[in-house]
């Protein structure tokens, strides 16, 4: 064991040795130790280079405020994380961690030119210094200033760890396991109502965990923690949880958690997640977050050595390490005395005490005295000297007058310091509640709460530890805590910088480690200009980012109000953002990733599609076949196959995604009317028509046959995509606007497997496989409807709907069956169809015969702002009716303009491939940028019926521009095109009669 | 697809119905129906094979054996405004058991599935991650779940993926 | 996530529902006696008050029923929540 490590105590296991390596040298360390205690224990101070300056940094505190020690830890390369802090990683065997921002080397950083050069990058230098000349933005500065930005590096490898999600619900949830938040989980938990404490830390106990004086109720601090938690765990209402960081409070008490589950092992066992996201939802919630001691802002107060006080403690009494061997201690509070006493107690030597007060409380000072510590009081630290670690600290006092006058260079390892405490109140601010500014204590801490929040403990400025006891409990049931040695409570610190001389280089007096923000940044941040924190922030970028101003944003508000002769509070806090620390995007994913990101819907033929070797494509979240290639055949040729074979013969289509909605009720064809431009009331039953809905502003919103079933009950059918808004639509009318209807809706979407059968011989085919049902051009002619039944082994009577409809321009049914024997039906009717050469086609073909006929596919030819006489469908509307949702908006004059967009056809005249969807059209040759655009090609195929390609287009004008030739200009030069009517194929219609 | 295990089960086919209608026709139904209508919100009730589930203030979720005819019902409704529609295939129900089953469900459903909270005999719709659900507690340790069928295969591989957590 | 009272099903989370606009808006019975400079004003003008806010939910995965909700849009607090057709409290 090093000499840094002591010879007993602390909650390490001395008995378990684990090697580690750290920048590619093997250390040892012992079970319990957080990376960065393991590195003290070697001695190693150097754990970082800062983020602008490339400084060398070291360990500042104990916990996950740590702004300095973050490193990198891996497994291998997919697994790799970024901008741990050193502080918060439990060690296991064979860990690899690597220190960041450094090039080459840790110990010897090119990047540390930018230190020497540091007065040529203040604060916000990139906003003024890369302006000129802006051609080398591009070329030089962007891409130098993208290599130095970040701190870190992002694995490129998919993820292979598992997460997980949990939504949790409870009457107390408790953030924070020290003393408040045992003592609160001890009392609430008395409630009977169910308790979730949870803590960041590898183990629950905060600050009790390196609390080796204390007795509590006339124990030790570790015995009445352990003997707490085994209470609490006993009860099957409290839940613990620890590695628990909370790092977001949302609105109603919403809290979520990120659980690491097994970061911390060698190996995750079999089948272990990563990590498990939690959103709690509680009836109360408890802060018990603590509070974080504050670094003094003094010339070199960044070099690796330079510690806060209590952190130092923590090292010492939980992980048995001595962070130095000769120690200064600069304060402005009496608790840090404790610190260096029991450094002393366990044989680091401390040099000297600089208490920045003029006058350090008298019980502290006597007993640093009878230590035979040399105390400096009205002290300041005028600078700090060492490469990579301290090595020495310039001492100055203060003399009446107040001027600062140099006393003594102190060699020493380490310098510890404490500002005070500031109370942690992220979270709280997170949940909107009102800080408020604390004289006493020179902090914020919380005020009004916005929720149901409650603070306990130093979090809210409560000190010491049996009133810290006290406090917790008393949120449920005040009791009586017998705490001794309950220690000196920290007061108003100090902010701000120590005093210097007046011609102080004050450049290296670092504000906020994390991001390289120096006292000399914000002053100039007031000097340009900014007088509001939030500004002071954006230009020095002090408390960004990960860090939220964990261990600076007090001091940086301090400096900030001192220069404006303004109170703190007047200046402002900035807001806190989540997270409180980093968080993975793996929890935020959780199993929604591959198969699960989203549910796949599969239609009722899918397998026999696929075991058909269909090519799929995704529609919403449904799967559809797109097509059925053959052997040898692309997807050109398989669609003109299919294609032809619809035309010729029959095709065979699963047309069960589309939207399928029944609606039912006396009033059912009065509320069809209100709702689709046509007219329902003259729909007779057994029959269908093409509806079309508009939303009110006269817009296309959705299309589809409605079929009339019985006087009171229409069976309508929407695109596959608007299914659920069309619902949601129709559903908000009837609920809101026209509760005087009678009628109902009900999604069937899923109840029917719709088989469509398209093509010359479809009759033939059908009337093999549906019984009971003339189907008839007579007794079923186009846009009508009849019931039936298949007879299959398992059922013999499968219901049947057979719908007469058209989507191909061809002869049409559409049978509809009990979505269950879809599949059955299917394989019938392909069989049936075997002597009439059946093919099946997939959403491809059926785009292609669609657009042959100029049948439009909403959202494709459609965009939000077309109407239904835009897109040729006039006819379609009922002409007598008072009122429908869109009419009153059809009535404006701008939608009847004749420039409006109108659907035409294109053929291309100087091209044999299809025209490219979405390509711009102009009205004449040679054009310049920016040219005229009249419009754009909404959908183009290859027509195998007509040899040629077409499109349909939304063109300016576009009916009477029928017969001329427009241009499409394209990257290889301008297409000339013909404008024709978008029906291609069959103009007449007749082919519907087979 | 694990179709059958310890934490999970599908059940058998059934009929359904969705019924919706106005205050006549729902306390009309209500007496047809062998259990009557929950009036209080998002409760079940039921009678041997035959349950009735509400799932807001005008309309119920009926479920039965398969095959069953509601020919008292229809009659009772005949004349009054109200909705019936076969629902039978557009869902399929499984069971979540075990005395982990809340647990299990609270990895993608946001309720508060506490015995207190979430009772036998409480039904309501909801959300397991990215499907719509109707859950309904049938017994202390088991809920059923009535799903679009073609979100299924999401909804026992989203459970799969929780057993293995 | 907010937590929303369901006139019908109680208090749920915000993932159960779609938010549906501002309340009390009532579609023109008669929307041809408007000019358009009125239907344009229903159709698209809409309040952006900070503060409280009548709006319209929809508890989508539950119930499914529309009902109206005071909202404080400073501080996401509800102030009740009551169904179609009642006045605002």
């Amino acid at each position: 064991m090093s000499t840094h490590r002591t010879q007993t105590g602390g909650r390490i296991d001395r008995t378990r040795k684990v090697s580690f390596r750290f920048d590619g040298r093997t250390y040892t360390g012992q079970v319990g130790d957080t990376l960065a205690s393991a590195l003290l224990a070697n001695g190693v101070h150097l754990t970082a280079r800062s983020f602008k300056y490339h400084r060398p940094r070291g360990i500042l505190a104990a916990g996950s405020e740590e702004p300095n020690a973050l490193v990198a830890v891996w497994r291998d390369a997919a697994r790799y994380t970024p901008n741990l802090r050193a502080t918060q990683v439990e060690i296991y065997e064979g860990l690899q961690a690597g220190s960041q921002n450094r090039w080459p080397a840790l110990g010897f950083d090119i990047g540390r030119i930018n230190d020497a050069l540091s007065r040529f990058f203040p604060a916000g230098f990139y906003y003024k210094t890369f302006m000129w000349p802006r051609r080398a933005w591009k070329s030089l500065y962007e891409p130098m200033i993208r290599r130095a930005a970040g701190i870190g590096i992002a694995p490129t490898l998919p993820d292979p760890d598992r997460y997980a999600q949990r939504y949790a619900h409870c009457e107390v949830l408790i953030v924070g396991a020290g003393p408040a938040g045992i003592a609160a989980a001890l009392a609430a938990a008395k409630g009977g109502g169910r308790v979730l404490l949870c803590d960041e830390q590898s183990e629950l106990g905060g600050s009790l965990l390196s609390e080796t004086r204390a007795q509590i109720d006339g124990q030790s601090a570790a015995q009445w923690l352990a003997q707490a938690l085994a209470e609490l765990a006993a009860n099957p209402r409290v839940t613990l949880l620890s590695r628990t960081t909370a790092f977001g409070y949302f609105p109603h008490n919403l809290v979520g958690l990120v659980q690491r589950v097994s970061e911390h092992r060698e190996t995750a066992l079999p089948g272990q997640i990563r990590e498990r996201l939690w959103q709690v939802r509680a009836q109360q919630v408890v802060l018990a977050t603590g509070a974080i001691e504050r670094p003094l802002v003094f010339p070199g107060n960044d070099r690796p050595g330079v510690m806060l006080a209590d952190a130092a403690r923590t090292y010492l009494n939980r992980y048995g390490v001595r962070a130095g061997t000769r120690a200064v201690l600069v304060t402005a509070d009496d608790t840090a005395y404790q610190s260096a006493l029991e450094l002393a107690a366990a044989g680091v030597a401390i040099a000297a005490i600089v208490d920045v007060r003029d006058q350090p409380g008298a019980q502290q000072l006597a007993a640093a005295h009878s230590a035979g510590i040399e105390i400096f009081a009205a002290g300041t630290v005028l600078g700090t000297r060492g490469a990579l670690r301290l090595r020495a600290a310039r001492i100055g006092q203060r003399d009446a007058t107040g001027a600062v006058h140099f006393r003594r260079s102190v060699v020493c390892d380490l310098l510890l310091m404490s500002g005070g405490f500031t109370p942690s109140v992220h979270l709280f601010s997170q949940s909107r509640g009102k800080l408020e500014w604390s004289e006493e204590l020179q902090a914020f801490v919380p005020g009004a709460a916005a929720e149901a929040t409650r603070c306990a403990g130093a979090c809210r400025g409560v000190f010491g530890l049996s009133r810290v006891l006290e406090d917790g409990a008393a949120l449920f049931a005040a009791q009586h805590y017998e705490v001794s040695e309950d220690g000196p409570t920290p007061g108003a610190g100090w902010l701000g910088t120590l005093p210097q001389p007046v011609d102080a280089d004050v450049g290296k007096a670092f504000v906020d480690f994390q991001h390289d923000v120096s006292l000399k940044d914000i002053l100039l941040a007031t000097r340009e200009g900014f007088h509001s924190i939030e500004h002071i922030k954006r230009f020095t970028t002090t408390g960004m980012a990960t860090d939220q101003g964990k261990t600076s944003n007090l001091n940086a508000l301090a400096i900030a109000a001192q220069r404006l002769q303004k109170p703190p509070v007047e200046v402002g806090l900035t807001t806190f953002r989540m997270p409180f620390t980093p968080t993975t995007f793996g929890s935020f994913a959780g199993a929604s990733r591959g198969e699960l990101f989203d549910p796949v819907r599969r239609t009722p033929t899918h397998e026999w599609a696929e075991a058909r070797g269909a090519v799929f494509e995704p529609v919403s979240l449904w799967m559809r076949a797109r097509y059925f290639p053959q052997e040898g055949e692309d997807m050109h040729l398989c669609v003109k196959r299919e294609c032809l074979a619809v035309r010729s013969a029959c095709g065979l289509f699963d047309a069960s995604t589309l939207g399928k909605i029944e609606i039912v009720g006396p009033d059912a064809a009065e509320f069809l009317n209100r709702l689709y431009v046509n007219n329902w009331s003259n729909l007779a039953v057994g029959r269908c028509r093409y509806g079309i809905l508009c939303r009110d502003d006269g817009f296309i919103y959705d299309d589809g046959v409605i079929a009339r079933l019985a006087p009171d009950r229409f069976h309508v059918t929407t695109t596959t995509g608007g299914a659920a808004r069309v619902l949601a639509m129709m559903e908000d009318y009837r609920q809101t606007e026209w509760t005087d209807l009678a009628v109902w809706l009900t999604s069937t979407t899923e109840q029917w497997a719709v088989i469509a059968v398209q093509g010359p011989r479809a009759r033939r085919v059908v009337e093999t496989v549906v019984q009971g049902a003339d189907l008839s051009a007579a007794a079923l002619p186009h846009m009508a409807l009849t019931r039936g039944y298949v007879s299959c082994e398992d059922a013999p009577q499968i219901p049947a709907m057979v719908f007469r409809v058209s989507f191909t321009g061809e002869l049409g049914f559409e049978i509809n069956v009990p979505a269950g024997y879809g599949r059955a039906v299917w394989d019938q009717v392909f069989e049936a169809g075997q002597a009439h050469g059946i093919v099946p086609y997939g959403t491809e073909t059926m785009h292609v015969l669609r657009a042959e006929k100029g049948y439009i596919i909403v959202g494709q030819d459609t965009d939000g702002t077309v109407t239904p006489d835009d897109a040729g469908l006039a006819w379609a509307i009922g002409k007598t009716k008072p009122d429908f949702v869109g009419k009153r908006s059809l009535q404006r004059p701008s939608m009847n303009d004749a420039i409006r967009k109108q659907l035409v056809g294109l053929f291309c005249l100087s091209c044999t491939a299809p025209l490219e969807e979405g390509a711009q059209i102009v009205d004449s040759r040679g054009q310049s940028v920016p040219m005229k655009l009249i419009g754009h090609v909404t959908s183009s195929y290859d027509s195998a019926v007509l040899g040629k390609p077409i499109a349909l287009a939304l063109i300016a004008g576009g009916r009477a521009r029928i017969g001329q030739r427009l241009f499409v200009p394209m990257p290889g030069g301008e297409i000339e095109v013909e404008v024709t009517s978008p029906v291609f194929y069959d103009e007449k219609g007749v082919r519907l009669n087979g | 697809m694990a179709e059958t295990s310890l934490y999970m089960r599908m059940l058998p086919p059934m009929s359904r119905w969705i019924l919706q209608g106005g205050a006549d026709a729902l306390s009309a139904a209500a007496r047809a129906w062998p259990a009557g209508l929950s009036s209080e919100a998002c409760r079940a009730r039921g009678q041997g094979e035959l349950h009735a589930l509400w799932l807001g203030p005008e309309e119920f979720l009926l479920l039965a054996p398969p095959d069953h005819e509601p020919r008292a019902l229809r009659e009772a409704l005949a004349g009054m405004p109200h909705s019936l529609v076969d629902v039978s295939h557009r869902q399929v129900a499984f069971e979540v058991c075990g005395p982990d089953c809340a647990l299990l469900l609270s990895a993608a459903c946001p309720l508060d599935l506490d015995a207190a909270h979430f009772p036998v005999g409480m039904c309501t719709r909801t959300v397991f991650g990215k499907a719509d659900i109707v859950l309904w507690r049938t017994r202390a340790d088991a809920f059923h779940v009535e799903v679009w069928r073609s979100f299924l295969p999401y909804c026992t591989e989203l459970l799969a993926e929780q057993v293995q957590n | 996530m907010l937590l929303i009272d369901c006139p019908y099903c109680g208090n749920r989370p915000e993932i159960e529902f779609t938010y549906g606009g501002q309340a009390h808006i009532a579609r023109p019975t008669q929307p041809a006696d408007y000019d358009d400079h009125q239907w344009t004003e229903f159709l698209y003008l809409r309040d952006n008050q900070r503060g409280l806010r009548a709006e319209r939910w929809r508890h989508s995965h539950g119930c499914g029923r529309f009902f109206n909700a005071l909202r404080d849009t400073t501080t996401d607090r509800f102030h009740g929540t009551y169904k179609v057709g009642e006045p605002r409290p």
